[in-house]
């Protein structure tokens, strides 16, 4: 019975924060890592992209609870989602336009890119402060559990409940339809093909007849849609704040490389391995221990390996030990 | 005029000439080869022909059509397919793949001429949905050329196709090259086995520092005395 | 270094934008904006020797200019005995057990060549390590933090002169880049990006969070200044009559008094540092940077090692961001850690240096006073912007009230187009690097 209420203590406090997380990151990761695949450098200006959507989510989300258009027990947000896919795509593509397709005919070297994408993170960052404001804001509506805690502990007349969060189940269907859909493009179609063949190797892919700008576009459109996504996910989850999205791009980055910079398998597996990790090792095992252990080994501080404080430490700790032991990531990704 | 062909190209990397006045034709059903020593612009010569490299002087023409100032993808769409020396398969996908990204500009059923390419390269069927990077290097010279095929071109431009492949590998390579030339196939190619290359070539070309140095059939280079001393090692 | 006219212009230029701000506004605000854009230079300066000269990416200014930062606390705060007596003793233990566990890591490194064994013996030290020096120091922090927490709750500093923590901070900064270089300079450019991103990230954390330290969040405030009050000059009849002669307001006189002495001190210092960058760069050693950056493949073939020069590089920047660190603390009187935002302290510095010109000594300053004075009166320009714009909707309007409150943020906007347009248009920036570049293509058939 101890280990039972044990291991739902550990499923409630770190298997399914950690889950939720990880998918998140992930959006993230496969946008970072699609657009290294494709135009080769490390957008900085991810972050920002993702605030960018998730604020017309926002922004839509408040007229329609003005307007009270609701589907309930879903968040609002939820049909409020396709304006923000769709003003991070045309903003991206925007961008790419006027700022990246200069240096792309100038064939300019990846740190031209990079710089160019800090100057596009200024950007972004300022319109989204400009418009929405730096605080922290919650726009989620609808129903909040689809586990309760006491739901639980009356079905399974255990001491510890379990609880799962709207917001959790959402950000793991929407990731996983979103990630089942992006591998089938990638796989299955034409354009899809042509756009691994493109990160693959661009020189053959042009003299296959494989379009850049073509595959360039698509690449936007993708990355576009995913920081929407993942944005949205990670508001809903937690709260939507503009610094905390610029921030995101530590444990995005560490994800991306860490899974081989380029490979999208690999963005996945990175994201979940850097979730987990942050949320095992900045755990308080106290509470969990004391189900496990006698009672006079009973710990009497937190058993927390790590304040939360720090948690962006190990996304960096994990990042610098895997760059020094194998460059190219778990999967093997793009080494320039 | 023939089939395609090079007249007087000269040109290169910026300010360096690497070909001076160079003339390289074939026809259809033909393989002309380019040999010369390390450094006389073979390569250049094939990346000018495809319009990977700009030329100054002189003009391309296929089917009495010049192309000088065609984009590489432009030439593709004309008929020309080009085999580059290295890195000319995309190693994370499968063989099948490979072969229908190199049919990427067709709209129409590839699936006969993917047979076709299957029964020239047979292996190529056997690991059609195997990942190319893992295939030794005779295999992926095979899915190279099998890619250019995809297209139907009526011109195959091979640089080097036999570059680190065993002996074997290079003499069962030839023998399929000269199956796509039957098939009407105007093939192109530079190589290194001078030798094995010319007893297969209806047209050689010597290239020294960018010119042609001597041209000719095939087997009048071979009987040449001089390209032989000075090219092909006596 | 020879001054064209193109630099008189922009220093011109600058000149009169002060001068305005000076005339318009008010001479203490102008003064103000000085003082941060000699420290900005500071900075600017030590990213340029890191980027122009080397073309090290990094993106961790902010982490080395808080590291200076703190040098000034625990340089210049007094010591806080007590402190001291509660908890120094365990705090050194752990300290030492920080040693031990490094010692036998190294120890272990070196003398077990089985590499599965090492490897797991290191992990095991390192995890083992970890706990003991917990065991001390955990009691240690909650010792220290718990004596007169409102006032105190750390370590305090040395109670020395603030000027020498320019040096430490120095100090500290480059034993930082030391480390950090260790690690992560053979990563690519990129990589190499994210993780200093990463580690000034990690260093503001610290500096938030371990308040024994730091006094984390609740700052330090009124550190001591290298130049005199206010109060007291205004106590001094030498002030008071010159105040007089120059017939100008008592407070406000003693006020540009102060401000005075900063910028004259910030100046030879800054003039100090161009001018040892300057030899460095004209040096056999700066040559031989520029050639590393232009072609580090041809570099490392002719038998140089890029490897170590970069660290030299990389830790002589970083010092000089550090001593930045130190000088913006000594202006403003203050650390404060939550202050530290990476936008103001890294990628403002970025544009500086672009803008100026990437790898002229001189253009960073010019960028960094150019850069500074758009980023303060970014503020007052947007918020007259927005005023005019919205003057025909009432005054209770909330999208006007909206815009108004959002105009501060138009100074990021304004950062992002410049930018952009910089390295679109001018990439070489204000004042180029002169054309001494190495040409090293090699064609390959």
């Amino acid at each position: 019975m101890d280990i039972l209420n044990a291991l739902v203590l550990f499923a409630n406090f770190v298997i399914i924060p950690g889950i939720t997380y990880g998918s998140q990151l992930a959006l993230g990761a496969l946008g970072v890592t699609l657009i290294f695949g494709i135009l080769r450098f490390a957008n900085f200006a991810h972050g920002d992209l993702m605030a960018f959507g998730t604020m017309f989510v926002i922004l839509a989300t408040w007229l329609l609870q003005d307007l009270g258009v609701s589907i309930f027990p879903f968040p609002t947000a939820l049909i409020a989602l396709p304006l923000g896919i769709i003003s991070a795509i045309l903003v991206s593509l925007l961008l790419d336009r006027s700022v990246y397709r200069f240096y792309r005919k100038k064939k300019s070297a990846p740190v031209v890119f990079l710089i160019a994408s800090i100057g596009i993170m200024f950007l972004l960052n300022g319109i989204v402060r400009f418009v929405i404001g730096p605080d922290d804001r919650r726009f989620i509506d609808g129903a909040k559990f689809l586990v309760k805690v006491t739901e639980f502990k009356n079905a399974t007349g255990l001491k510890e409940g379990l609880a799962i969060k709207l917001s959790q189940g959402i950000t793991f269907f929407v990731a996983l339809a979103v990630v089942i859909s992006l591998f089938i493009f990638l796989q299955k179609t034409r354009t899809g093909k042509s756009m691994r063949a493109y990160s693959d190797n661009s020189e053959l892919a042009l003299l296959s007849g494989i379009d850049p700008e073509k595959v360039v576009f698509y690449a936007w459109l993708i990355a576009g849609t995913l920081a929407a996504v993942a944005g949205t996910l990670y508001g809903l989850d937690k709260s939507f704040k503009p610094f905390t999205y610029f921030q995101l791009l530590l444990p995005i980055f560490a994800a991306a490389i860490l899974g081989g910079i380029g490979n999208p398998l690999g963005a996945i597996v990175g994201a979940y391995t850097v979730a987990f990790s942050e949320v095992t090792i900045t755990y308080a095992y106290k509470k969990f221990l004391r189900y496990l252990v006698p009672e006079s080994w009973e710990p009497n501080n937190l058993v927390q390996l790590l304040s939360t404080d720090y948690k962006f430490a190990v996304s960096f700790i994990i990042l610098v030990v895997v760059l020094l032991v194998r460059p190219t990531g778990i999967f093997k990704g793009r080494v320039i | 005029m023939s089939f395609l062909s090079a007249q007087n190209m000269t040109g290169g990397y910026d300010s360096v000439d690497i070909l001076r006045d160079c003339s390289i034709s074939v026809e259809r059903g033909q393989i002309a080869v380019i040999v010369g020593p390390n450094g006389a612009g073979k390569s250049t010569a094939m990346k000018a022909i495809f319009g990977l490299i700009m030329i100054k002087e002189g003009s391309i023409f296929l089917e009495g059509e010049d192309i000088s100032m065609l984009s590489p993808q432009q030439r593709v769409k004309k008929g020309m397919a080009f085999v580059p020396q290295t890195e000319n398969v995309f190693t994370t996908l499968t063989v099948e793949e490979n072969l229908e990204m190199g049919a990427y500009l067709r709209k129409d059923n590839i699936k006969p001429t993917k047979d076709q390419v299957f029964e020239l390269f047979p292996i190529l069927h056997e690991k059609r949905n195997q990942i190319a990077g893992e295939l030794s290097g005779g295999q992926r010279q095979q899915v190279a050329v099998g890619r250019a095929l995809m297209t139907n071109p009526s011109v195959l431009m091979l640089d080097e196709p036999t570059a680190g492949v065993s002996p074997l590998v290079t003499v069962e390579l030839f023998e399929r090259i000269l199956a796509i030339k039957k098939a009407g196939v105007a093939v192109l190619m530079v190589e290194q086995n001078a030798r094995q290359a010319l007893e297969i070539a209806d047209m050689g070309y010597v290239l020294v520092t960018g010119e042609n140095k001597f041209q000719g059939t095939g087997k009048s280079l071979l009987e040449n005395a001089e390209v032989r001393r000075s090219f092909l090692g006596g | 270094m020879r001054i064209n006219n193109r630099t008189l212009v922009v220093f011109i230029l600058i000149a009169v934008g002060l001068l305005s701000v000076g005339f318009g506004q008010s001479w203490n605000v102008s003064l103000s904006i000085i003082n941060l854009c000699l420290v900005s230079s500071v900075m600017a300066l030590g990213l340029n020797v890191q980027w122009g000269n080397a073309g090290l990416l990094n993106v961790g200014v902010m982490g080395f200019t808080a590291l200076g930062g703190l040098a000034g606390v625990l340089i210049s705060e007094s010591p806080v005995a007590e402190a001291w007596s509660a908890g120094g003793i365990s705090l050194g233990l752990s300290l030492l057990m920080l040693i031990l566990t490094i010692i036998v890591v190294i120890f272990i490194r070196k003398f077990i060549h089985n590499r599965t064994l090492r490897n797991i013996l290191t992990v095991i030290t390192i995890i083992a390590g970890y706990f003991l020096i917990r065991m001390f120091f955990n009691p240690a922090v909650d010792t220290i933090e718990s004596i007169d927490s409102a006032k105190t709750g750390y370590l305090g500093g040395a109670g020395l002169p603030i000027i020498i923590s320019w040096f430490v901070g120095a100090a500290f900064a480059a034993g930082a880049a030391w480390v950090i270089g260790k690690i992560s300079l053979g990563l690519r450019a990129d990589y190499f990006a994210i993780a200093t991103l990463g580690i000034s990230e990690i260093i503001i954390a610290i500096l938030k969070n371990e308040d024994w330290l730091t006094r984390g969040v609740k700052n330090v405030t009124g550190l001591k200044r290298p130049v005199p009050y206010e109060i007291d000059l205004q106590q001094s009849t030498w002030f008071i009559d010159l105040s007089k002669f120059l017939g100008s307001n008592l407070t406000e006189a003693s006020s540009i008094f102060v401000k005075l002495c900063y910028a004259g001190l910030f100046l030879l210092f800054l003039t100090l540092l161009i001018w040892i960058t300057q030899r460095a760069v004209n040096a056999p050693w700066g040559r031989m940077m520029r050639a590393i950056r232009d072609n580090e493949d041809a570099a490392s073939a002719m038998g140089k090692d890029v490897k170590a020069r970069h660290l030299q590089t990389f830790i002589f920047g970083a010092a000089i961001m550090g001593m930045a660190g130190a000088m913006l603390t000594t202006l403003d009187g203050q650390f404060t850690p939550a202050s530290y935002a990476p936008l103001r302290f890294t990628f403002v510095i970025w544009v500086m240096v672009i803008v100026g010109g990437s790898g002229n000594n001189l253009g960073s300053v010019v960028g960094a006073f150019l850069i500074w004075f758009i980023w303060v009166e970014a503020e007052p320009a947007g918020l007259w912007l927005v005023d005019t714009l919205t003057s025909g909707m009432s005054d209770d309007s909330s999208i006007r009230e909206h815009l108004l409150r959002s105009a501060p943020h138009m100074r990021l906007i304004i950062m992002g187009f410049v930018l952009l347009l910089v390295l679109r248009f001018s990439p070489n920036g204000i004042l180029p690097e002169k054309l001494r570049r190495y040409s090293t293509k090699v064609y390959r058939e």
